[in-house]
């Protein structure tokens, strides 16, 4: 469990403190992939570096499963830091080291293992990853996918049980995204290990998290399940950043709709109740008529989920309207 | 033919390859303490820098200052402002042994910057992920900074040797020995045109040499 007890950071530039973190209270558990999102200089790249103390607390305290990080001496925090793996945009690999003796380094300076024992783990992390056959090239000669996952690999090396992502995604295409976070969903379930990323995409949230928390100007506005946050979101920010995913201008929309007849609502529909065919027997049994707004299905994780926004017109509505409700359906009447 | 043999009358070839014997000498041995000496300076003044592992301003500003003065002053006044260290270091201030103290002095801290600089071109990431591993400040510079620094110190060194030809045949004013004794106390004191002229084409072909040695070994260590 990662705990934040009250820490803030402010950093001292040209004789001015500038706050990055206002002071947080912050759980992560166990074996979560836990998300957070916030436009550049929203304070999360700060608060993912005070886990492993890249950056130092200006007050507050961090727990990792009940040990003191922010107490650590210099030789406690190394060894603390052995167990905190970290990836990174641009990967951040060493140029003049093969892909196998990047992934070796963190156990050669651990200096634990004997020579035949890192091969072997060297080896069983490259396959881990997919990339047995690239153990003798150099980072130059890797895509940037095969780089992310040399980083993967290297970040696992000496068997952590916290893995940081800073922006691990953004420097690829979304194919490649698509990929890596599909591992890290892997190595997250196989290896229990915890994750805590940083995104400015809410598409790497709804893929991989279970908890997210929303960061703006260095607080957090907003936290909860990922399903919880996307669907219902409370504070601008999440909204503009569930907008930006779905790919909606909510002012635009608002225009559009103004022109629509009828009652408008939004259901979201949650697991099984996403491929039920509640929408054709609620019409035929209370005799509403709608048109279908905007729409969305998809998946949060490995859950799927509907979101659909409805003009309602005749019949009895509010029968209708009881009849979403009773079927587990959440139902937002926006006019 | 005739002419040309007239005019490289005064060539002793045993003399000159003897210099060149002696040149090399002064080279190797004086590049070798530059880089035992230089490149831990250097380390050390990426280290105290602003910004980085071991920032501390006094250590920084003492060794800039103490960098700055040597590489300011002008090698020829150095080799003579040396001459009691050398004294004291070697036992003479003449020969292969009397110029090595001097070449290394002024060599080193001009090594050390340009060390400096080579270390500052390895992307702050790389330093931010090996720290992340838990490695500590001498694992960081050992197994991070200089295999990355690798071929900018490899070009650091071709431009140190290449200076320091230069410095050997200055040396050769206060009786070091080498072509460019050779060159001053023939060539111009005597003048001889032709010891001057086989001086300064052995001296061309030696930094060619060096420049393209340097390259090549830049070239194969290169990973990019």
């Amino acid at each position: 469990m990662i705990e934040f007890q009250n820490v803030h950071k402010t950093y001292r530039v040209d004789g001015k403190d500038i706050p990055a973190l206002h002071p947080t209270n912050l759980t992560i558990e166990n074996g979560q992939v836990y998300g957070l999102i916030g436009h550049s200089g929203a304070g999360k790249s700060t608060l993912l570096r005070l886990i492993n103390r890249l950056e130092n607390a200006s007050g507050g305290k961090i727990f990792v499963d009940g040990e003191e990080v922010t107490a650590l001496d210099a030789n406690g925090l190394r060894r603390f830091r052995q167990q905190v793996g970290m990836i990174f945009q641009h990967f951040n690999l060493l140029a003049s080291k093969t892909v196998a003796d990047n992934v070796a380094l963190p156990l050669t300076l651990a200096g634990e293992l004997s020579r035949a024992d890192v091969d072997q783990r060297v080896a069983e992390l490259l396959a881990r990853v997919g990339l047995s056959d690239h153990a003798k090239k150099y980072p130059a000669q890797l895509s940037g996918g095969q780089k992310q996952r040399v980083g993967i690999a290297r970040a696992l090396a000496t068997k952590p049980k916290i893995l940081l992502c800073d922006e691990a995604t953004s420097a690829l295409d979304p194919q490649t995204t698509a990929s890596v976070l599909q591992l890290l969903a892997e190595i997250n379930r196989e290896l229990k290990l915890t994750i805590v990323l940083i995104t400015h995409e809410m598409d790497v949230i709804r893929r991989v998290c279970d908890q997210v928390a929303v960061m703006d100007a260095g607080v957090i506005v907003e936290q909860g399940s990922v399903a919880e946050v996307f669907l219902h979101p409370k504070h601008p920010t999440t909204k503009r950043f569930v907008q930006e995913d779905e790919q909606i201008d909510e002012s635009e929309q608002r225009d559009d709709f103004a022109h629509v007849p009828g009652r408008i609502v939004r259901l979201t529909f949650q697991g099984a109740a996403t491929y039920a065919p509640l929408l054709g027997t609620v019409a035929r049994e209370t005799g509403v008529d709608y048109s279908i707004l905007a729409g969305r299905i998809d998946r949060i994780k490995d859950a799927p989920y509907g979101q659909l926004t409805l003009a309602v017109t005749g019949g009895d509505m509010e029968a209708a309207f009881a009849r979403f409700t009773a079927a587990d359906v959440h139902m937002e009447v926006l006019r | 033919m005739e002419l040309l043999l007239t005019f490289f009358a005064n060539i002793d070839w045993a003399d000159i390859w003897e210099a060149t014997g002696d040149t090399l000498l002064m080279l190797g041995g004086s590049l070798l303490f530059t880089v035992i000496l230089g490149l831990p300076l250097g380390v050390l003044l990426f280290l105290c820098s602003p910004r980085q592992l071991l920032e501390h301003k006094a250590t920084y500003s003492a060794l800039a200052f103490v960098v700055n003065v040597v590489r300011s002053l002008p090698f020829i006044i150095l080799l003579i402002v040396l001459i009691p260290t050398t004294v004291f270091l070697t036992g003479t201030s003449l020969g292969v042994a009397g110029a090595i103290p001097p070449l290394v002095i002024g060599a080193a801290p001009f090594f050390a910057r340009l060390v400096e600089t080579a270390l500052r071109e390895v992307d702050r990431g790389i330093i931010e992920a090996t720290q992340a591993m838990g490695a500590t400040t001498r694992q960081i510079v050992f197994n991070a900074l200089l295999p990355e620094a690798r071929t900018g110190i490899l070009a650091a060194i071709t431009v140190t040797t290449i200076t320091l030809v230069g410095y050997t045949a200055m040396a050769g004013v206060v009786g070091a020995g080498g072509l460019g004794d050779l060159a001053i106390r023939y060539g111009y004191q005597r003048f001889q045109n032709d010891v001057m002229l086989v001086t300064v084409v052995l001296l061309v072909v030696l930094v060619q040499v060096l420049q393209t040695v340097g390259d090549k070994l830049v070239a194969h260590f290169s990973r990019k």
